[in-house]
This record gives C-alpha cells, structure tokens and sequence, in this order.
C-alpha cells in the first residue's frame, strides 16, 4: 500500500539535494573544523558556509548563528542562557501558555532557582494579545518568550507587534521566539522582527535531523548551557556535527530560494484538506487561526472519537497523521495548548494533525478525505458519546 | 507497532461492539475527560452471560480492551465473569504498553459494574445503569485544590501535596490532574496508574 506522510510536525524528509551535499562529509571529508591541518580547514569552511546560509535565511549575520543539535537545545539555550546572563538585572519571565515543553520546562527549572514566570493566556484560535504581553511585565522581568507559530495548531503569533508593544513599555526586556515550526515556511527576519534570540531545526525545512540553530542578536550575552569547548564562539561546546550543518545550510538556501512558490501551493493544498475534512464529517471543527496558520497544518479536532484510535484507524489506510489527545502521549496529558484556547476536555481528545510534506499532491490529500468518514464513523459507531449525541438530536 | 498483532486485530475487528436494549445489567466506567470511557450491557440468564455488548471512546487499547473483556465474559457464570480481572485481559491480548494498563482495568471494571447492576436490579435497589468513576468534569484538566477525601484545601508543591485538614498526603494523578491518596496505587477517579 502507498504510504501518505502527513506529519511533518514529528519529522520531515530530507530533500535530495540536501542530502547530496552532506554525503562526502559523511564519507571522506571527516576533519575537525577546530584542527588546523587541510583537513580540518575544509570542514570549517564548510560549517561557515552554513552559517552563512542560514544567517541569510533570518536576514541576520552569520557571526549571530548559533549551531545546537536540536531546537529543544536552542529554546533551553536562550531561555535559561539569557535568564542567567541578565539574573543581577531582575528574575521575572514573561511566556505564552502555548509555548513547546522545551520553553516552559526551562522556565520551570529557572522557577526553581528563584525566577518567576508570568504565563500569558491566548484567545480561542491560539494568538497571543500583544497588549497582554505587555500587561504581564514588570519592572523585574528581564525575558519574554512568545512562539512564531504552535506546532499543535498551525498559528502564527504577530512577534513583531509583541516585540514593539514590549520595547515600547520595557525597553530592556529580552525577546526570544521559538520559530522552529516556521522558519523555512514563512519569511521570517529578525530586523523586522526585532527579536533578540530566535531558535530554528533544520529538520522542519527538509534539513537532517540533529541540525538546529539559535539565532542571537550581536551583543547579547548569554550562560552556554553546553561547556568544555570553543566552538560556537564559546556558547555551545562540542565537536560540529559537520555533515549535520553543512544540511541545514543547504536546506535553509533551498527555503529561501522555494519559500514563495512552496507555500502558494501548500496554502492550497492545506485548504483543500480543511475544507474537506470539515465538510466531509458532521463535528469536526478547526484549531488554531484561518487566516493566520502556516503553509503546511491543517488541524482538526473530531468529536465522539479519540486522537490515538484515529491515528491508527488512518495508518492502516496508509496515512500516518499526529494527535495531542491524552491517550496519544506518553504521560497521559492532555494538551496544554489545545486546553489554553478553551477547548472542552473531550472535544480536544479528538486532535488530529494533518501536516504535510513538499510532495504532498493533490491525489494525497483527495486519498485522506476519501478515508476519513469511514475512519470516524467506525470509531463513532462504537463510541457511547455518539450514541447520546445521536439520541439527543434525535436520530 | 506499540502493540500487539492480537490487541491491533481486536481495535480492527472488535467483537460485540453495540447496545442491548433489553440488558439486564449496564455498566459505565470513565469519561471523556481523562479519555476513556466505556458502557457494558449484559443479558443474563440461569446466571449466565448470554450477551454482552460495549461501547468505548478511547484509545487502541481502550477498544480492544473493551472488545477482549466482551469476548471473555460471554457464556461465562456471573462468579466467572467477576473473576476476570484486569490481568488476565492485558494477558490474553498479548500484554500492553505500560502506560496503557490503566485501560485494561477499566474494562474489567466496566464488566463488573454491569454485573454489579444488574445484582442491583434484581435485588430492586437499582433501575439505571450504574456509573462509575465520573466526576466533575470542570474539575478536571487543573488539579482541583480541594482534598477529595475531606474537601480541605490541599497545600501542593513541586515535591509533594497534602490536605491542609485531614493531613492526608495527596498525589496528583497524570491522566485526570485530581488527587488521590498518596498510599494508591492507582487514581481512584480515573483509575489510571499513579506515578511514583
């Protein structure tokens, strides 16, 4: 059976061309960028060559690129980095309640510590109210952390408004934004932006795996969370993963260069998959924001059934789709982020996430709508929540 | 795959998926809150189980938990069925991942429960189904902060929590947020497992 790959928010493919240009520092281009013979040379061109790509992919400069080995290192890196550097400046943190795990257990361990954090709530559809950023500083809060986008419900947070309405009321307050989910799918540019730290993966545009990177304005200090080494410039040790971001600098030129075109036709394709699924099945409703919502998420959640049977129900269809129902994660938890926009307790155990990859057709996304009322109605059929539906609607 | 060939083929092909009109007893343990939540009717007769019947929203092994208990109690005497435990279930289908093992205690629990009612009608203290576990759904999601036990207020860190009044200590159970009594081993609203 054909395999439909809907869940570029778990992980997405490599592009060929990427994966082109990493294969001869996997195989003989081994060297240390930090040795000093040809060898070891060659690699450190090659690392400041992706640095110099991805810093051009943010509008930033490349001596403002930070490489980590994931986008859960870069939030924890300027979350707690940019919190102990400023610790004599004040200890209060301003975060949406809607931000990754890698933000908000960072926040906590700095909670700990002595820091305090203020969580700022977000509306029905997941954005975050400028003015309530702002509300939420005090004269203490040195670190503001709003999302780019949520993973979990595709929307885009408006950072540049958070940013001024922050500069405008605490001038000194740091600002960082966790845009692992859109960078590479929607222009991002930390001038325009006015962010002081900024954290992608190189895996979410088609990069590997293993390649990420913390964007840090010029100037701004921050504690390495990673010691025993130079590299990074002394804020992040441990021997490059060249082959890993030599990917991610050819990744972030392809985005860079495909951005416009790529996201014309995911936006159409993304569409044609909301409308389908909210139409093709009675109680079945968006999450997240219409008109601000990235290229590549559609986000649904189905009432009566759960996000994990639904999953499975799919992948025996061929379609592999992601959920953030209890059931469905490890800990049993419910989403925070799904319970922060108001939802129902039982409505939001039916999320399904479809997110879709670079080659993801039409005929894809016509498969999935085919499927997806036989997919529910079996699990409706036995769900005692759509018997009394059906009850009480009278049928 | 997470789980077994035998759980998959009971969540592809449940077994005795439906309502009984006409049952004898009907059992419902959980709630969307937490999940899971499932509805058992049996039809008894000369102390047999001569049909059961489920329903469940919930995740795979929820399903072909529910599906398993069905097939397991049908034919069977009433003491027989109240032996089935939550064991054996998660044994006959091949064993479950553990964070899921809490499901396979709901649907024995449900079965019991629809035997435990229809005892209750026969014996006339009962008409309706008997619901177990439900709980106030507002209060899900946030750990309440009153003692389940004696409704005191409940002084919760990061370390522990305890009843301000009863003294009691409290754990707060993962899949529901409300407390328990630290000594559980299981959340006594939702019957998921506690964490230690």
């Amino acid at each position: 059976m054909k395999r439909i790959y809907l869940d570029h928010i778990a992980a997405a493919p490599v592009d060929p061309g990427v994966l082109a240009e990493m294969r001869p520092f996997l195989e003989t281009h081994y060297g240390n960028p930090q040795s000093l013979h040809s060898d070891g040379q060659l690699a450190a061109e090659a690392v400041d060559a992706a640095r110099e790509s991805v810093a051009v992919l943010l509008g930033a400069e490349a001596g403002e690129i930070v490489f980590t080995a994931s986008g859960t290192e870069a939030n924890n890196l300027a979350i707690k980095g940019l919190a102990l550097a400023q610790k004599a400046k004040g200890n209060h943190l301003v975060v949406s309640a809607i931000e990754h795990a890698s933000v908000l257990k960072a926040v906590k361990t700095l909670e700990r510590s002595g820091f305090q954090a203020t969580l700022v709530p977000v509306d029905g559809e997941g954005r975050v109210d400028p003015a309530e950023v702002a509300r939420a500083l005090r004269p203490e809060t040195i670190l503001v952390s709003v999302m780019t986008a949520n993973s979990e419900v595709g929307t885009i947070e408006p950072i540049e408004e958070i940013v001024r309405e922050v500069r405008a009321k605490s001038p000194g307050v740091l600002v960082h934004t966790d845009a692992i989910a859109a960078a590479g799918h929607i222009p991002l540019d930390v001038n325009i932006l006015g962010v002081d730290t900024l954290s992608l993966s190189g895996n979410a545009f088609y990069g590997p795996k293993g390649s990420a990177a913390l964007f840090v304005k010029k100037g701004r200090k921050l504690v390495p969370q990673i010691e025993g080494g130079i590299q990074e410039g002394g804020r992040r040790g441990g021997s490059e993963d060249v082959a890993a971001l030599v990917g991610m600098g050819a990744a972030a030129r392809l985005a860079a260069g495909a951005m416009a075109e790529r996201s014309t036709r995911m936006t159409a394709l993304r569409d044609r998959l909301i409308d389908g699924l909210i139409r093709s099945v009675e109680r079945v409703r968006l999450t997240g924001s219409r008109a601000h919502r990235l290229p590549y998420h559609a986000s649904v959640c189905v009432e009566f059934v759960e996000g994990e049977a639904m999953l499975l129900g799919l992948d025996f269809k061929g379609i592999a789709a992601s959920s953030f129902s209890a059931c469905t994660s490890k800990s049993l938890k419910i989403s925070h982020v799904l319970l922060a926009m108001g939802l129902d307790h039982a409505v939001a155990q039916g999320s399904l996430i479809f997110s879709l990859i670079d080659t993801t057709t039409a005929a894809d996304v016509d498969y999935v709508l085919e499927v997806f009322p036989s997919v529910i109605g079996r699990l409706r059929n036995m769900s005692p929540l759509y018997t009394d539906f059906l009850k009480e609607s009278g049928r | 795959m997470i789980y077994s060939d035998k759980v998959m083929d009971h969540f592809q092909n449940p077994r005795n998926v439906g309502t009984l009109p006409d049952a004898d007893g009907v059992g419902q343990v959980g709630n969307p809150v937490c999940g899971d939540m499932m509805t058992f009717y049996v039809k008894v007769k000369d102390d047999r189980l001569t049909d059961v019947k489920f329903q469940t929203f919930g995740c795979g092994a929820a399903i072909a938990v529910s599906s398993m208990v069905s097939e397991m109690a049908v034919g069977k005497t009433i003491d027989e069925a109240m032996a089935i435990t939550n064991e054996k279930v998660a044994e006959e289908l091949g064993g479950l991942p553990k964070n899921k093992l809490h499901c396979s205690n709901l649907g024995a629990d449900a079965l019991h429960a629809a035997l435990d009612n229809f005892q209750a009608r026969k014996a006339g203290t009962a008409t309706g189904p008997k619901v177990v576990g439900d709980h106030d759904h507002d209060a899900a999601g946030e750990a309440s902060d009153h003692c389940p036990y004696c409704a005191g207020p409940v002084e919760a860190s990061t370390e522990m929590c305890s009843c301000k009044k009863c003294d009691l200590d409290l754990v707060e159970c993962g899949h529901c947020h409300l407390y328990t009594n630290k000594a559980e081993t299981n959340c006594t609203h939702c019957g998921a497992q506690l964490e230690r």
